[in-house]
């Protein structure tokens, strides 16, 4: 039988990092069997308060307590002891291994020689009364974001974590499926099996499924209550402080260009050599945002990685203007050709350099950058990414910080500088350009997308995010098994009618 | 702080290397003590102790560069003994058909051929892995013994000097032909070539164009992808490079030492520059250094049997013990950042107390 969920209380938490107190004595008590909101904007220390909770790191202050007890600080296994577990904002599935593999090698009293025949009927057994199913065969390494997020939640599960942390869980999973996972966990909480800390930046679900919040600002506890009591403008003043109104940026009407981006019956294969893309026809015109709407997994990672030269096309081409697209550096720079790709610190970013050398990525090989034909000028990379940083927001705004160390919205927006930054954009493709952003980050990138496409360039916005796109997208397409199923508009779309073309009954 | 760092743990990982070479040495009969005192001496304690360390140092600053430089690119290359040993034949080829010209030219010549060869030699290997998926580490392994085959066949076929009775050789270059000393000394001009070759590639890694692209490309193939770099070529090219290093350190070792092309060329050099890229961390800087303390290392191997008894092989333990720590401390790295943090933060907050 399972145990009833512990009792956890963080007492005067801080965390420095370098110079930065970046959680500074905030404290927490978590009752069993609660659902618990920890909401912050980016860059606030959700992530870093619960790593502090799980053991990864050492707290620099302060106590965790599980039933009254201390815990030993810094030892995740002794978290995990307690039945505490966590699923982290960046994946931690081993890529090169089946789902089955992962789940198996997670838990914590493996046995020297594994019994797979035995794993497998218990896996089989568990996963008959999952929420939600998954292959156990398929490599971590071909699933889409929403799937490994997925087998990350069903590994604790399957590990009968009692205390369940889950640090933006459902950033990369649409609304439907979030709703799904969260009212499956909500189902336990009641049943008085398991307790959530669940960080989110999206209201919906602190308003859908949680008992009561947590705010952080700036690495400090700045609010807390039932939700009952609070409604999203009341947390949004408290994750903001007096934030003032940004100005929105206005969808001019439509004026559609000349057709500029162009995909001629691409087809491509997935990493395991079957055809994901199934001949893609696409014309994106100036001055038009085209959205492409799906569920995870129906080849649109596949498409997006040859439109950003990760993946070779097994035949059909690209064309801007109608010239042929290659992803090299001289036709990126000539058809000013943009990609803003998912995961970018796995897709986009050099983790172990610097948030300013990360920034110059595009541009390092131009004057001013480039001098005297081949010499770097590192002070310019420096002073282009102070600026940078300061015009997007980057938290915090030392430029010389490994990018790799910054917080998941911070990461977004440095990428994001660096492929806007130029107001030359006439080529645009974002793959969910909004996960794991704030309300306000959201925003941003909304506006910057738009601008970009009232200014006559061609966006193409790949999102499972389906009301994302209809708030911005001029035209959707719906993609279902590596095709393009549907066209609709926002204004004519039907959601029933798109709902059944994701769901692939058409 | 990750500047200590990156100082700290080389020494602490040579320091503890060394406690086990000590403990080594002990068992095998010595007295610890007495052979780290014999390793210095033989290897920096006189003028003539330096000046056969700086012999040893100047191929290994070559060698060590033949893995660091493709590592900025990502790639782990381990063949720098088989480019020694096809540059050296380059070298010796090359030397051999341009005896009749002067010999600037003929040094010029020799270098270029060793270079081409070297590089060419590396830059395959690394070609295999980037194009074809098969490990630099393994194609490497395999190319060495490929190249040591390959001198064996030249020295007792074609290129052999019949005079060269029961150790084969090359017919050799004349004296005029060959490089030459700093005078008073038996320290070749080698050396400069590795010096020089070192600052050069710490400027092309630091401070060019090219560098940053090798830096994103070994740090995130996908993000070089995206961004229009041409990963393949970047590779390659710094294959190339770095196998040039190792192809000039067997010209050198040709037209300096030997003067001929024997089996010498195969002295382990190459190896040895593995050792002394990761002890560097991969930093051409770091590769001055350090083949100039490795250098006195290999110049003592000789002393320690004299002295104390102890095998030949023996500075080959100290290599290993000392590869193993290397790697080890590897992991290291970053650990003592939070560390470092977690007391300053104790600290601070003694302080607020
Ligand atoms: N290992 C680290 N080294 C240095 N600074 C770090 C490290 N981890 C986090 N930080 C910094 O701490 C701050 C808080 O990061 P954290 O990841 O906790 O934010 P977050 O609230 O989870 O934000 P997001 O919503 O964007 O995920 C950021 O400014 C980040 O740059
Ligand atoms: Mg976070």
């Amino acid at each position: 039988m399972r145990q009833p969920p512990p009792e956890i209380e963080a007492v005067g938490i801080s965390k420095i990092f370098g110079a930065l107190k970046v959680v500074d004595d905030v404290s927490l008590r978590l009752a069993p069997g609660t659902f618990h909101a920890l909401l912050g904007e980016n860059g606030a220390g959700k992530s870093t308060l619960v790593k502090c909770l799980m053991g990864v790191y050492q707290a620099d202050a302060g106590v965790v307590r599980v039933d009254g007890t201390p815990m030993h600080a810094g030892s995740p296994r002794e978290a995990r002891r307690h039945g505490i577990g966590m699923v982290f904002q960046h994946f931690t599935l081993i890529p090169s291994m089946t789902v089955a593999e992962n789940l198996v090698l997670a838990r914590p009293d493996l046995p020297l020689i594994i019994d797979w025949k035995a794993e497998f009927t218990r896996l089989r057994d568990f996963l008959k009364q999952a929420p939600f199913q998954v292959d156990l065969e398929s490599h971590i390494a071909n699933l889409s974001a929403g799937q490994k997020q997925k087998v990350e939640i069903l590994k604790e599960l399957y590990l009968e974590t009692r205390f369940l942390i889950l640090d933006e869980p459902t950033s990369v999973l649409t609304p439907q499926e979030a709703d799904e996972v969260l009212g499956f966990l909500r189902r336990l909480v009641e049943a008085g099996e398991l307790s959530v800390l669940l960080i989110t930046h999206k209201f919906r679900e602190v308003m859908a499924f949680c008992d009561s919040v947590t705010v952080l600002r700036r690495g400090r506890f700045a609010g807390a209550g039932r939700v009952t009591a609070l409604d999203p403008e009341r947390m949004a003043a408290m994750m903001m402080g007096e934030a003032p109104e940004g100005r929105r940026v206005d969808k001019v009407p439509a004026k559609r260009g000349a057709a500029l981006l162009q995909l001629h019956a691409l087809r491509a294969m997935d990493d395991n050599g079957l055809e994901a893309v199934h001949g893609i026809d696409l014309t994106v015109h100036e001055g038009e945002i085209v959205g492409i709407a799906g569920v995870s997994g129906n080849g649109q990672k596949e498409l997006l990685e040859v439109i950003a030269g990760q993946r070779a096309a097994t035949s059909g081409h690209i064309t801007v203007s109608g010239e042929l697209h290659l992803p090299t550096r001289a036709l990126l720079r000539k058809h000013r050709f943009f990609v803003l790709p998912e995961e970018p610190l796995r897709n986009a970013a050099v983790p172990r350099m610097s948030v300013a050398e990360n920034i110059a990525l595009r541009v390092f090989d131009k004057p001013p950058f480039r001098e005297a034909g081949f010499l770097l000028n590192r002070a310019s990379i420096v002073n282009f990414g102070r600026d940078m940083i300061q015009k997007f927001s980057v938290r915090p705004p030392q430029g010389d910080a490994p990018i790799g160390d910054l917080s998941g919205g911070n990461v977004q927006r440095a990428i994001l500088s660096r492929e806007l930054s130029s107001g030359e954009v006439r080529v645009l493709v974002a793959a969910n350009p909004c996960f794991g952003l704030d309300f306000k980050a959201v925003d941003f990138i909304h506006d910057r997308l738009i601008e970009t496409r009232n200014r006559g360039a061609a966006v193409l916005l790949v999102s499972e995010d389906l009301d994302e796109l209809l708030e911005i997208a001029d035209r959707i397409y719906v993609i279902s098994g590596g095709n393009l199923v549907h066209e609709t508009t926002p204004v004519d779309a039907d959601l029933a009618v798109i709902g059944r073309q994701m769901a692939g009954s058409h | 702080m990750k500047r200590a760092e990156s100082i700290l743990i080389p020494f602490g990982a040579i320091a503890a290397g060394m406690i086990v070479f000590g403990i080594f040495c002990a068992l095998a009969g010595a007295n610890p003590l007495l052979v780290y005192a014999s390793l210095w001496k033989a290897g920096f304690g006189s003028w003539y102790s330096w000046q056969n360390t700086l012999v040893r140092a100047s191929p290994l600053l070559l060698c060590g560069l033949c893995t660091s430089l493709p590592a900025r690119a990502g790639i782990i290359v381990i063949g720098n003994e088989g480019a020694l040993v096809v540059g050296g034949l380059g070298a010796i080829s090359a030397g051999l058909a341009t005896l009749s010209m002067p010999p600037w030219f003929c040094l010029v010549t020799m270098g270029i051929a060793a270079m081409l060869c070297g590089g060419l030699w590396i830059a395959f290997s690394v070609a295999l892995q980037h194009y074809r998926g098969v490990s630099a580490v393994i194609s490497g392994l395999l190319l060495n013994y490929l190249a040591i085959a390959f001198m064996n066949q030249l020295i007792e076929g074609p290129l052999r000097d019949p005079s060269s009775l029961n150790n084969p050789a090359t017919y050799p270059l004349t004296p005029d032909h060959r490089l030459a000393y700093f005078s008073g000394t038996h320290v070749h001009h080698g050396i400069l070539f590795g010096v020089i070759a070192c600052l050069i590639a710490w400027i092309l890694v630091d401070r060019t164009t090219f560098g940053f692209s090798l830096k994103i490309s070994g740090g995130n193939v996908r993000t070089a992808q995206l961004v229009g770099l041409p990963v393949g070529k970047l590779v390659v090219i710094a294959g190339f490079l770095g196998g040039a290093c190792a192809g000039l350190a067997g010209m050198i070792e040709v037209a300096a030492v030997h003067g001929r092309g024997n089996e010498s060329l195969n002295a382990g050099y190459g190896y040895v520059g593995i050792l002394v890229a990761f002890l560097s961390r991969q930093s051409p800087l770091g590769v001055l250094v350090v083949s100039v303390m490795v250098g006195g290392l290999l110049a003592s191997g000789g002393m320690l049997q004299r002295a104390h008894d102890l095998p030949d092989a023996t500075i080959t333990v100290l290599q290993g013990i000392l590869f193993l720590f290397i790697l080890l401390s590897d992991t290291v790295y970053g650990r003592f950042r939070t560390r470092a943090h977690i007391n300053s933060g104790v600290k601070a907050n003694a302080v607020a107390v």
